[in-house]
């Protein structure tokens, strides 16, 4: 909880203290918070802050202290968004006071101190000020997510890293890393160099190195950011193919292979060994406890003009069911995730073939409108599984005109089922699809459209259920990026006071 | 996580990156090697451009960042008379051979010589050593269309100058050479004029940091017509004038609720004579900022509603013997409106509603198609060409109503001359423009939204009616895609893909 408490000592002592005290409950909602945080009052009771003194500091009694690598970089980082364009030598002098940020963890504090960030604005003279708040505030749902895909475009680190400076405006905490597909293989495997060397578009130009894979993972943490990567298979692998071959299936035209090939071969025994392989070192560079497995749209064509794929189907007792050859697989490769102690969230599609996989699993819901997916969300809590919902998120899907409202409205819980089920949504994803995106468009495209799903991921419903409310904070929310450098498109005809200087 | 779709992987074209794709071209496979020590721009003996044709000055300059040369590239540009070089009517027609040692450009006029420039630039490619290569080609080359334009909205959004700019560049790039300002409208009006100075004092988002000086205005024309490009200012009434009204009182007509103003006001008010002094002054200065022959007048989605409520308005529609037919009012207006602009020597377009309410107008003026589905597009294209007029055509290219995937496809397939007509109905057609309205559009998307969708319009205004080979157009847009790319310029992916310079802005 965040409480800002102003008392007017006009003492020699000219410094803004961040101390630890827990408070109560609010009545109005705080305008220019986005997400509009859970319990929240203000008065117009204006407190002046002077740039030149103003400083955070760690309370006495607070477990975290100066060394604490997140807040020591957090501070440093909100006090140039607080007060943009700054130059020390300004002379201010202003009565002291004090404000205080009580948070359990020390994500809570990141997230507190962006919201206290948001609460302080000038006035026409440039002055800063904060208004007397109380706020106590929390998330929603746990898992408030964005996905990127770094297949279909590379997109530049620089492209990433914006993106996360982005996702924490907005309270994002999952940065779901699709990274690679189809059409290219940009990691650089440690293990399998070739992947990346025979698979992404440029071998040297467009990779991430594990460097870069590090530094995305620093700056995220930094940011309250997990950072969830997804080896999406056995379909959607064209590119691992370039590099590993014998990995993919190859297809057949009448009696002889036509050159093509298809999903991950599911026969042999030297692809698990690959996997497994590959997984432990992608368990190794990515500290998260979860791995994103995908699963998804598997096309069974070339598995079935395949003759050994016919005859282990059989050896199998499969049938011509080729479900259960990727049950098959799927089981497999959940299992080798298991023994590296990585937990296993796939698509739903793995849910929806029936396939056995361990209890902790997590479903990412992605398939259909609202009717298709709450009975998606029944049937899978129903069986005791997580989920994520990302159906009514994949704002890939431009349309002209507001679209953000259609985010807004969106009711993750609004499905049949128990208490108990409902428990088992733990959040929420917004898609970026590459299809026809890379870093030319990903910003405006981003944001802030994404920041409506934000809110509805956050915030309580019932306070946040009026598009014609929201529009106006979200218009504002939306010049506040702007001012901190994000590329945010408008929502609607108006201005902002700074407006946009690129091109 | 996508519906499987059929990739397109971009492939080399046999034209190379050639956008749009000239008249005629032939390209061998015999290649040269340029490079950056001795590359150089001539004017030819017989040329009468010279190094005082600012135009072509300017040029090699900005060139020498896309090409260099081992050979010398000899322009010839031939007939220009007297002062040709900077008077502005366009006849790019242009004759590039490349060839070794020489390659020349032959240009009747100095705008041909700018495209030629253009497509010269884009003959130029790396080999896999990072030496660039042009191959030996022969080009004639000449647009279908003289009209080929964008219309950018700096009402909806303040647009800075930068990312007017930047436009201005990349129109060059894809030969297209009007661009239609859309400078003031409903929501604010940014256009600081020199006789009233209210209007943007009052009307503009800011009255200084949302606004375009004169220096401003000067900077984008001066800009445009080093790249050939014409600037058509539109100021568009009745209707679209809300922004108007806070600098200029008793411009707008006061709306009314039963026998009391409402406090809102509605379209321009047609029956004061205020109204029309306003109109001499403001046109005759519009008439000496902006060079260009004509002026974008506008008249499109009058709503009469205010109108019908005013008891002033009322008894003039009775006086004027117009019953309740509120569209001969708005004639009345546009009729007055056109005649006052007549007086500036000025030439006028107009939205098609103008030419749909029966307004008498002058011989020249250019009506612009903008409405309807692709059936009413179509038959609005034969009515007013019919009627003697030329026209424009918008309709097909709103490049505003985004959607998702491949949208260029259907601007790239949609013919202006696609009516049914006689062969002088059809030359009528003097060209499009495609359209970036500004209600969702500012700084921070115009460029990808614009880009590379627009070069789609570009090559339709341009290359031959034949030219309709929808993968042949996708491996070179592709291609122009990415060297727009490394020209600086955000134009967002057609599909899955890469370019080996990515755009390096955030």
């Amino acid at each position: 909880s965040i409480r800002i408490i102003k008392k007017y000592t006009c003492l020699n002592m000219n410094y803004l203290l961040l101390i630890m005290i827990h408070i109560g409950v609010g009545l109005h909602a705080v305008g220019g918070v986005w997400p509009m945080p859970q319990i929240s009052a203000s008065s117009p009771e204006q407190y002046p802050l002077n740039p030149e003194a103003f400083y955070f500091e760690y309370g006495r009694q607070s477990e975290a202290q100066p060394g604490c690598s997140v807040l020591d970089a957090a501070f440093k980082r909100y006090f140039s968004l607080i007060f943009p364009d700054y130059f020390p030598g300004d002379n201010l002098s202003v009565c002291a006071g004090q404000a205080s940020l009580k948070a359990e963890t020390v994500w809570g504090a990141l997230r507190g101190l962006e919201t206290f960030s948001q609460l302080v604005y000038q006035d026409d003279f440039g002055s800063f000020f904060v208004n007397k708040t109380d706020i106590e505030d929390f998330p929603r749902f746990q898992f408030r997510g964005i996905l990127l895909d770094t297949s279909r475009h590379y997109l530049p680190v620089q492209a990433i890293l914006k993106t996360l400076d982005a996702m924490a405006y907005s309270k994002f905490n999952v940065f779901h890393w699709h990274i690679v597909d189809d059409p290219s293989f940009p990691y650089q495997s440690q293990t399998f160099p070739d992947l990346s060397a025979k698979g992404a578009f440029h071998p040297m130009t467009h990779i991430y190195t594990q460097t870069d894979v590090q530094r995305v993972i620093s700056y995220a943490r930094l940011r309250g950011i997990r950072v969830l990567p997804e080896f999406d298979s056995p379909g959607h692998t064209q590119s691992w193919g370039k590099g590993q071959s014998d990995l993919l299936t190859p297809c057949y035209k009448g009696g002889t292979p036509s050159g093509a090939f298809g999903p991950v071969n599911p026969t042999l025994p030297s692809t698990y060994q690959f996997i497994a392989r590959l997984f432990k070192e992608v368990s190794s560079v990515f500290p998260d406890s979860y791995i994103h497995l995908g699963g998804d749209e598997v096309n069974f064509f070339c598995w079935k003009s395949n003759p050994d794929v016919r005859a282990f189907m059989q050896k199998m007792g499969f049938g011509t069911d080729f479900t259960k050859l990727e049950a098959f697989y799927m089981e497999s490769i959940v299992n080798i995730t298991s023994t590296l102690n990585k937990t296993a969230i796939v698509w739903q599609d793995v849910f929806d073939y029936h396939e056995r996989i361990p209890e902790d699993t997590v479903l990412h819901i992605w398939k259909g409108v609202p009717y298709d997916y709450t009975k998606e969300l029944s049937r899978i809590t129903k069986a005791g599984k997580r989920v994520v919902l990302a159906a009514p998120w994949y704002i890939n899907h431009i349309a002209y005109g507001q679209d953000w409202r259609k985010s807004y409205t969106v009711q993750p819980l609004n499905f049949s089922g128990t208490e108990e089920q409902k428990k088992l949504v733990i959040g929420g994803e917004v898609c970026m699809w590459g299809e026809y995106v890379d870093a030319t468009n990903l910003t405006p495209r981003l944001w802030p459209r994404a920041s409506a799903a934000a809110e509805r991921l956050w915030s309580d419903e019932k306070q946040t259920s009026s598009v014609e409310k929201a529009f106006p904070r979200l218009q504002d929310f939306r010049c506040k990026l702007l001012r901190r450098g994000i590329q945010a498109e408008p929502l609607y005809v108006g201005h902002c006071r700074h407006e946009y200087q690129g091109i | 996580c996508m519906r499987n779709q059929v990739e397109l992987v971009a492939q080399s074209s046999r034209y190379g990156s050639l956008w749009p794709l000239p008249q005629k071209v032939q390209l061998s496979d015999v290649s040269f090697k340029l490079t950056t020590s001795s590359f150089r721009i001539v004017d030819a003996k017989e040329s009468s451009a010279g190094p005082s044709c600012k135009h072509l000055t300017f040029l090699n300059f900005s060139c020498h960042c896309v090409i260099f040369s081992t050979s010398t590239f000899v322009l010839w540009a031939t007939s220009f008379e007297g002062n040709e070089c900077d008077a502005f009517r366009d006849q790019p027609t242009h004759e590039l051979t490349v060839n070794q040692p020489f390659a020349v450009l032959k240009a009747p006029k100095v705008w041909g010589a700018l495209h030629g420039l253009e497509t010269f630039s884009q003959l130029v490619y790396k080999d896999e050593f990072g030496t660039k290569n042009i191959n030996q080609t022969t080009i004639s080359d000449f647009p279908r269309f003289a009209h080929r334009g964008i219309l950018l909205d700096s009402s909806r959004h303040f647009l800075p100058i930068k990312v007017i700019l930047a436009n201005l560049e990349t129109m060059a790039m894809n030969k297209f050479n009007v661009f239609h300002w859309h400078i003031v409208d409903d929501q604010s009006f940014p256009y600081l004029s020199r006789t009233f100075p209210q209007l943007s004092q009052k009307g503009a988002y800011h009255p200084y940091t949302h606004v375009y000086t004169p220096a401003d205005v000067k900077m984008v024309i001066e800009f445009a017509r080093l790249r050939g490009i014409r600037v058509v200012p539109e100021y568009d009434t009745p209707g679209h004038t809300q922004s108007w009204g806070k600098g200029q009182a008793d411009l707008l007509t006061p709306c009314y609720a039963g026998s009391k103003p409402s406090g809102a006001f509605g379209p321009v008010n047609p029956i004061l004579n205020t109204t029309y002094d306003f109109m001499t002054q403001f046109f005759k200065e519009i008439s000496t900022v902006f060079p260009d022959a004509y002026i974008h007048l506008g008249g499109d989605e009058v709503d009469f509603t205010c109108w019908k409520s005013n008891p002033d308005i009322q008894k003039f529609m009775e006086q004027q013997g117009f019953g309740q037919d509120y569209s001969k009012l708005e004639s009345f207006y546009i009729q007055k409106l056109l005649n006052i602009v007549s007086t500036t020597n000025k030439g006028y377009m107009i939205w098609q509603e103008v030419f749909d309410n029966g307004v008498k107008l002058k011989p020249d003026t250019v009506i612009h198609v903008w409405k309807g589905n692709a059936q009413q597009y179509k038959n609005e294209m034969a009515n007013v060409t019919s009627s003697g007029y030329q026209t424009l055509l918008s309709t097909p290219w709103y490049l505003n109503r985004i959607s998702y995937g491949q949208d260029w496809q259907g601007f790239y397939k949609a013919d202006p001359q696609d009516f049914k007509g006689t062969e002088e109905q059809k030359k009528l057609v003097i060209g499009g423009e495609a359209c970036l309205w500004g209600e969702y559009v500012d700084a921070t998307n115009l460029t990808p939204r614009l880009w590379p969708r627009a070069s789609a319009v570009a090559e339709r205004l341009w290359s031959a009616k034949d030219v309709t080979d929808i993968s042949d157009a996708f491996n070179r847009l592709s291609a122009h895609r990415c060297r727009m790319v490394e020209r600086d310029i955000p134009a967002e992916p057609l599909f899955s893909s890469y370019c080996p310079h990515e755009y390096k802005g955030v």
